[in-house]
């Protein structure tokens, strides 16, 4: 009798802690990307840079992919910017890309930025914010370290310098 | 466990107030006998040993179950007090604009997470441990109450007779009329040698775990809410013209803004009666209303890709009179007006004041320069959408959306030898040169509405009024009905002994009683009310 009921409250418990947790965990998992953390995978994208190249992210799995968010209005991006076009030389022969988005800014806008700064590396226009979305950006600028695998190592929000930058490089290193 | 042993010799579970083997009334220190679990040990009062039943016993207990809904009420209630997050259109941090909208309070009721309490992971704990403290409250009681009943027997022990509240006793009883009158009242009569037991409305005693079990329904539905992709609530702003896709659809479907209106009645075409107010209130809104054209992908879209689309349905979509498709309802949210979305410009000789001709430029994306048609050339050299100037007059912009737009032009003269740079603004016009020969004067401005859009897919609306159904049923089923029994006994052979019951509306046994054995002072109703448990559990 004292067996068979401890028995059958265990098994409620099981049941309802069973049914509870499940829950909990779904409505974590269920969190909008109000953030991409690391760990995550990088979710896939496909826009055109300013060569018309079309650029895609899983097109450069076995790479690390240094990928950047900015808006010409953000003091922080402007100050980065040249400093990444420098890195970016740097690091191409070591197998790293550096990726940058604007987020969808008139195309003008972004032209005269490129051409103000000099800019060589691919820079592409978020147009229709899928991207952004994707990425769950809010405070610019924002940098993604992807490694080969295409998974986040890092994620920097803030103006970045070169020493900071070669510090998060080592992470993505293929 | 510690068990009560009845004279009869029969061993009673800890807790039990009525044997079951006698139905003798065991120690309740001269006080009523609770009659609301039949005088069995109610589960959770069995034992206290091992932690499956503390845990057990914990969430059994009313005072839990009670202290719980408490404080899902208060952190509901908290809920209402400032608008919560996914209502929220802002560019600056959460933080922020609680502290800039709503001051020192809005911080202390963000940073005490206030600002999103139903989506919060504590308040989907609360609900879970409400639920289990439902689920299990219900099965400690339900179960031994559901044996007593069905089991109960119609021979009572004289001490059970003694301990009611509603006893007295009669000198002869006419048995086959007795049995007459408690049908002609719905009772139900069993009998046992000389004893009877009349019971009716046994299942207005179901009521509460009718009402328990339309709760946890709707619970369910409630937490069901946060596993992915079954609710979904979002909004989206959606310029003239523009299409987006539909948060919450999983990149499914589309929607293009043909236009956005709204409408204000007119007071010449609008009937007498209605005059008045009018004039009390100038400008009444009539309709807003969102031509739309729901579009569909069948592809997987990578984000920034371009995509192919078919269309699907138009429709005017209005406040009250949303958009159903597929499950989804997009409803009229907010709304923006008169966004700057084209600029016209002429160009005029300065000194002639004639005009040389005039651009057009598109907000969302201008082009590097424009002709005129007399050969004249403008640049742009910059463009700032929304423009501010820092302390040294330098123009920068502030963010993407055309609120204040300037230019500075670069105007080439025909012959390309000479050109005037100028800074433009929607207000005025700049020139870098003093002596310069161009004028540039705003002509025309175009503008377009934002219009906001709220998708809405919400399938577990039908459960939660299934469930809401069941709790209504359950408490009409245990407050409009009561549980009354009357029970008879011969003692020795001129007197019967006769004792009755109610869980509610001693009133209404009183009169049952009246009619069946005619009117007895003697039948102790004159405080009929009901025996407070001590420790203060309701249900």
């Amino acid at each position: 009798m004292k067996k068979k009921r401890l028995l059958v409250r265990s098994i409620i418990f099981l049941i309802i802690s069973a049914a509870a947790l499940y829950t909990i965990y779904a409505s974590i998992t269920n969190k909008k990307v109000d953030q991409l953390r690391i760990g995550q995978k990088a979710p896939d994208f496909m826009l055109v840079d300013q060569y018309g190249k079309k650029q895609q992210l899983s097109a450069y799995k076995g790479q690390g992919v240094f990928l950047n968010f900015w808006a010409t209005w953000c003091k922080p991006c402007e100050t980065e910017m040249p400093i990444l076009n420098k890195v970016y030389k740097k690091y191409k022969k070591q197998g790293i890309q550096v990726l940058s988005i604007n987020i969808g800014e008139s195309p003008l806008v972004v032209d005269r930025f490129i051409e103000k700064y000099q800019l060589d590396f691919s820079i592409m226009n978020d147009a229709d914010e899928g991207v952004q979305e994707a990425y769950a950006i809010n405070p610019l600028p924002v940098s993604f370290l992807i490694d080969k695998d295409g998974m986040v190592q890092a994620i920097y929000t803030g103006e970045l310098t070169e020493e900071k930058i070669q510090t998060l490089m080592k992470k993505i290193k293929p | 466990m510690k068990q009560i042993e009845c004279s009869c010799g029969y061993k009673n579970p800890y807790g039990t107030e009525i044997c079951h083997g006698c139905g003798k009334i065991l120690g309740t220190k001269g006080k009523k006998v609770d009659m609301r679990y039949e005088g069995s040990a109610r589960r959770s009062q069995t034992y206290q040993k091992n932690p499956i039943d503390k845990l057990w016993n914990f969430f059994s207990s009313v005072k839990v179950g009670v202290g719980l809904i408490v404080i899902v009420l208060v952190a509901s209630i908290m809920g209402t007090i400032l608008p919560q997050e996914p209502t929220i259109q802002t560019e600056l941090s959460l933080g922020e604009y609680y502290q800039k909208k709503y001051g020192t309070f809005g911080i202390i009721y963000y940073s005490l997470g206030f600002s999103n309490v139903y989506h919060s992971f504590w308040y989907l704990v609360l609900i879970i441990c409400l639920s289990i403290s439902l689920i299990i409250a219900s099965i400690d009681r339900f179960f031994p109450l559901y044996r007593s009943l069905k089991h109960q027997r119609v021979i009572k022990h004289p001490s059970f007779f003694q301990n009611q509240r509603l006893f007295f006793s009669l000198p002869s009883i006419n048995e086959e009329e007795l049995e007459e009158r408690l049908q002609s009242f719905h009772y139900k009569v069993k009998k046992d040698g000389q004893n009877i037991l009349a019971e009716k409305g046994r299942f207005s005693r179901w009521g509460p775990y009718v009402n328990h079990l339309g709760l946890i329904i709707f619970l369910i539905g409630v937490t069901l809410r946060f596993f992915p992709g079954i609710y979904v609530s979002e909004v989206v702003w959606i310029r003239d013209g523009e299409t987006k896709l539909l948060p919450g659809t999983n990149g499914q479907y589309y929607l293009k803004n043909n236009q956005f209106i709204v409408e204000v009645y007119d007071k010449k075409k609008t009937a007498k009666v209605f005059q008045d107010a009018l004039q009390n209130k100038g400008i009444i809104a009539k309709n807003f209303e969102t031509k739309a054209t729901l579009l569909q992908t069948g592809q997987h879209v990578i984000p920034g890709e371009k995509i192919t689309l078919q269309e699907i349905k138009k429709a005017n979509i209005k406040v009250n009179r949303p958009l159903k498709y597929g499950g989804y309802t997009i409803y009229q949210g907010d709304y923006k007006l008169n966004e700057f979305a084209e600029l016209e410009y002429s160009i005029m000789a300065k000194q002639s004041k004639k005009k040389l001709g005039s651009i057009k430029i598109n907000l969302a994306d201008p082009k590097d320069s424009y002709r005129l048609k007399n050969g004249l050339q403008v640049e742009i050299l910059e463009y700032f959408p929304d423009v501010v100037f820092d302390k040294d007059g330098k123009p920068s912009t502030i963010s993407k959306i055309p609120n204040n737009p300037a230019f500075v032009f670069r105007i080439k003269s025909q012959d390309q030898k000479s050109a005037e740079v100028s800074l433009v603004t929607v207000n005025q016009t700049v020139n870098a040169a003093a002596a310069a020969s161009f004028a540039v004067e705003l002509e025309n401005v175009e503008t377009r509405n934002v219009s906001a859009l709220t998708i809405r897919k919400d399938p577990l609306l039908p459960l939660l009024f299934l469930g809401g159904m069941i709790f209504m049923i359950g408490v009409i089923q245990g407050s409009y009905w009561q549980h009354r029994r009357i029970w008879i006994r011969a003692a020795g052979n001129r007197e019967f002994w006769i004792a009755a019951h109610t869980n509610k509306n001693w009133h209404g046994l009183k009169r049952d009683i009246q009619h069946v054995f005619g009117n007895h002072k003697e039948h102790g109703l004159e405080t009929p009310t009901y025996k407070r448990l001590d420790n203060g559990e309701e249900e």
